[in-house]
C-alpha cells in the first residue's frame, strides 16, 4: 500500500547545468538509472524519501489489518488475511532494500519513522473497526495503491521500478480478495451488509486522499514528473480510481458517501464532491485517531526486539571468531 | 471414534499454536521474523484445516472445519497446554515452537507410512514444514542461548517456564492410523539435547508436569484466546463469511 502524496520532499540540486542536462537526457531517453550511476543529489534525496515513505507505509499498514487476524471469522479468511499482511511485510523488505541502494540504511529509515521525521500513508491512521474493514481496505486502499504503483513500475529508478512489478502482482490479488470479502458480506445478512456500508462510508474519503493534494497544491510534483519518478498527476490517478471503483460499489449495492458524485458525459468521467483537505493535513501532521498508537506499536516492536537483534549479532561474531581460531 | 478424537487433538494443537504465532504479526523483533512467524502460523493453521476437515468426515455429522474450530468451547478443545501458553518474549515463543516441531517432525515422519491415505497425505506436506520449523526455531535457540548475557538469561528463563508443559506432547492420540506418541520421545529428546548443548542451556530439575489439555482441562488463557477467535461466528450465528 502506498500514498502518492509525497510529503515534504526536497528536490533542490546544486549540480552544474551540464550535468543536470546530461542526466535529464538519459531520463528523456527512458534509460533506467541504476545505483552506481551518477545522479543529482535532489533525485537521490527525493527517491530515498519516497521509497522510505512507501516502505514505512507497508510496515505500518500491517497494523490495521493485523488487528483482525486473531478475529477472522473462518479458517480460510484467517489464512488469507495473514498471508496478505505477510505480503505487506515482504513489500516493506523489498522497498527498504531498494532504498538501501541509494546509500541509506534500514536502521536510519526506521529511526526516522519512529521520531516522526519520516511519514507514511495517512490512511493507516484510521482505525479498522469491523471485519468489513478488511474488505474495504483491500478493495479501496489496495485499489488506490495499485493505481499509483502500476505507474511506478515505469519509474526511472531501476531498483524501485523492478520491486514494483512483484508488488503490483500481489496488490492486485489483495484488491480482489478485499472485494470478494465485500461481495460475501453484501450477499449475506442485513447486519453484514450494514457492516459493509459502514466500512465504505469510513474509508471512501481517506482512500481519495491517498492520491495526495490537488495538482495545483502539490509542491514537488513537477520536478518528480520531469525526472519520471512520478508518471501521472495526483488528480489524474484519483479520477482513474473513482471511475473504476464507483461501478464496483454499485455492483455491491452500496452507496458511495458523496452526494455530489455525478457522471460527466462530456468528460466520460465522474466528478466528485470536495475533499476535506483540513482533515488530510490534520492526519498527516499527527492528529488522526490512530497516529500515536501506530507509531508507538512500531517503536515497541523495535525496542522490545533490541535484545534479540543484539544476541544475533553477538552470536554471529562468536561464530566468526571461532572459525578464525580453528 | 478413537480416530476422530485423535484428529481433533492434533488439529487443536495446530490451530491454537498457529493462532498464537499469528499474534506476532507486525510486532516481531525484525521484519524477517515477521515474515517467518507468519509462515509458521500459515503452515500450522493450514494443517489444522486439513485435520478438521478429515475429522468432520470421520465424525459424519455434517459439521464443517469452521464448525469444529469456531463453535466448540474451551472444555471441548483438546490441545496440549504447551501450545496455548502465551507468546511471552521471543525466547519463549521460539522454545515453544522448537518443542512442538521436535515432536511433530518425527511424528509426521512416522505417519508417512500410515495405512490411512488421508493421514499419509497430510503427513507428506506437514513433515517438510516441520523440518523447517525445527531448524529455524533451533537456530534461534542457539543464537539466543549463546548470544549476549541478557539473551542467555532470557532463554534459560523460557526453559524453566515451559518445563512443566513438554511432557504432555507424548500423551493422547491412541489409534491405529496415527503413530504412537510415546514412541516419539527418544527422537524428541535427541533434538533437544543437541540444541541445548550448542546453546549452553541447562536442562532443569524435574517438576510436576501439567497435563489435562487432552481432557479439555486448560489454563485460563485458552478461553480468552477463543473469545477473540470465535467472536464473529458467535455474534452473528449462521452467517456466511
Amino acid at each position: 500500500m502506498y500514498s502518492q502524496g509525497l510529503i515534504g520532499a526536497d528536490s533542490r540540486t546544486e549540480e552544474t547545468d551540464e550535468f543536470l542536462a546530461a542526466f535529464q537526457a538519459r531520463i528523456d531517453a527512458e534509460e533506467k538509472i541504476e545505483p552506481t550511476d551518477a545522479m543529482p543529489e535532489g533525485y537521490r534525496r527525493t527517491l530515498i524519501r519516497q521509497i522510505g515513505q512507501h516502505a514505512h507505509s507497508e510496515i505500518v499498514g500491517m497494523l490495521p489489518e493485523g488487528n483482525w487476524i486473531t478475529r477472522a471469522p473462518s479458517l480460510k479468511r484467517k489464512l488469507a488475511l495473514l498471508a496478505k499482511v505477510q505480503d505487506e511485510g515482504g513489500h516493506g523488505l523489498y522497498l527498504y532494500s531498494a532504498a538501501e541502494t541509494l546509500g541509506v540504511t534500514r536502521e536510519q529509515m526506521t529511526e526516522e519513522l519512529h521520531s516522526g521525521k519520516a511519514k507514511y500513508s495517512s490512511i493507516f491512521n484510521y482505525p479498522a473497526l469491523s471485519w468489513a474493514d478488511m474488505g474495504a481496505i483491500g478493495w479501496l486502499v489496495d485499489g488506490a495503491a495499485i493505481m499509483n504503483q502500476v505507474a511506478l513500475c515505469r519509474c526511472s529508478y531501476g531498483p524501485y521500478a523492478r520491486a514494483m512489478i512483484r508488488v503490483c502482482a500481489e496488490e492486485s490479488f489483495h484488491q480482489r480478495q478485499g472485494y470478494e470479502i465485500m461481495l460475501t458480506l453484501c450477499s449475506g445478512t442485513k447486519e453484514q451488509k450494514e457492516m459493509a456500508q459502514d466500512a465504505l462510508n469510513r474509508f471512501w474519503w481517506p482512500a481519495l486522499m491517498m492520491f495526495g493534494p490537488h495538482d495545483g497544491d502539490s509542491a514537488h510534483s513537477e520536478q518528480s514528473m520531469k525526472w519520471k519518478i512520478k508518471r501521472f498527476s495526483n488528480d489524474a490517478l484519483r479520477e482513474k480510481f473513482i471511475n473504476a471503483t464507483v461501478p464496483q460499489a454499485e455492483f455491491l449495492g452500496l452507496t458511495v458517501p458523496d452526494p455530489d458524485l455525478k457522471w460527466n458525459e462530456e468528460k466520460g468521467s465522474y466528478e466528485h464532491g470536495d475533499i476535506d483537505w483540513d482533515e488530510f493535513w490534520r492526519v498527516v501532521k499527527g492528529d488522526g485517531v490512530m497516529n500515536r498508537e501506530r507509531v508507538q506499536m512500531r517503536k515497541d516492536a523495535w525496542e522490545n526486539g533490541a535484545w534479540v537483534r543484539e544476541a544475533a549479532l553477538a552470536h554471529a561474531q562468536k561464530r566468526t571468531a571461532k572459525v578464525a581460531a580453528e | 471414534m478413537a480416530l476422530y478424537r485423535a484428529l481433533i487433538e492434533l488439529a487443536d494443537d495446530h490451530l491454537v499454536l498457529g493462532h498464537r504465532l499469528s499474534e506476532w504479526c507486525g510486532h516481531a523483533p525484525m521484519l524477517e521474523e515477521d515474515l517467518a512467524l507468519s509462515n509458521f502460523a500459515l503452515d500450522l493453521i493450514g494443517t489444522a484445516r486439513s485435520l478438521y476437515a478429515y475429522a468432520a468426515e470421520v465424525e459424519g455429522k455434517g459439521r464443517s472445519e469452521d464448525d469444529l474450530a469456531y463453535l466448540r468451547n474451551e472444555r471441548e478443545y483438546l490441545n496440549c497446554l504447551l501450545v496455548e501458553r502465551p507468546n511471552g518474549d521471543f525466547a519463549h515463543t521460539m522454545l515453544r515452537e522448537f518443542y512442538f516441531a521436535a515432536f511433530m517432525e518425527p511424528f509426521w515422519q512416522a505417519a508417512l507410512s500410515s495405512a490411512d491415505p488421508v493421514i499419509a497425505g497430510i503427513a507428506g506436506k506437514a513433515v517438510k514444514e516441520m523440518a523447517y520449523h525445527l531448524r529455524h526455531a533451533g537456530e534461534w535457540i542457539v543464537r539466543l542461548g549463546d548470544g549476549t548475557e541478557e539473551s542467555a538469561a532470557r532463554m534459560q528463563a523460557a526453559v524453566v517456564d515451559l518445563h512443566p508443559y513438554w511432557e504432555e506432547l507424548f500423551s493422547g492420540g491412541d489409534c491405529d492410523a496415527l503413530p504412537d506418541r510415546a514412541a516419539i520421545q527418544p527422537a524428541w529428546e535427541a533434538s533437544v539435547k543437541v540444541v541445548f548443548a550448542e546453546a549452553n542451556l541447562d536442562w532443569p530439575e524435574p517438576v510436576y508436569g501439567q497435563n489435562g489439555g487432552r481432557d479439555g482441562m486448560h489454563s485460563e488463557v485458552l478461553g480468552r484466546m477463543l473469545s477473540d477467535m470465535q467472536y464473529l461466528q458467535r455474534a452473528l450465528p449462521g452467517a456466511t463469511w
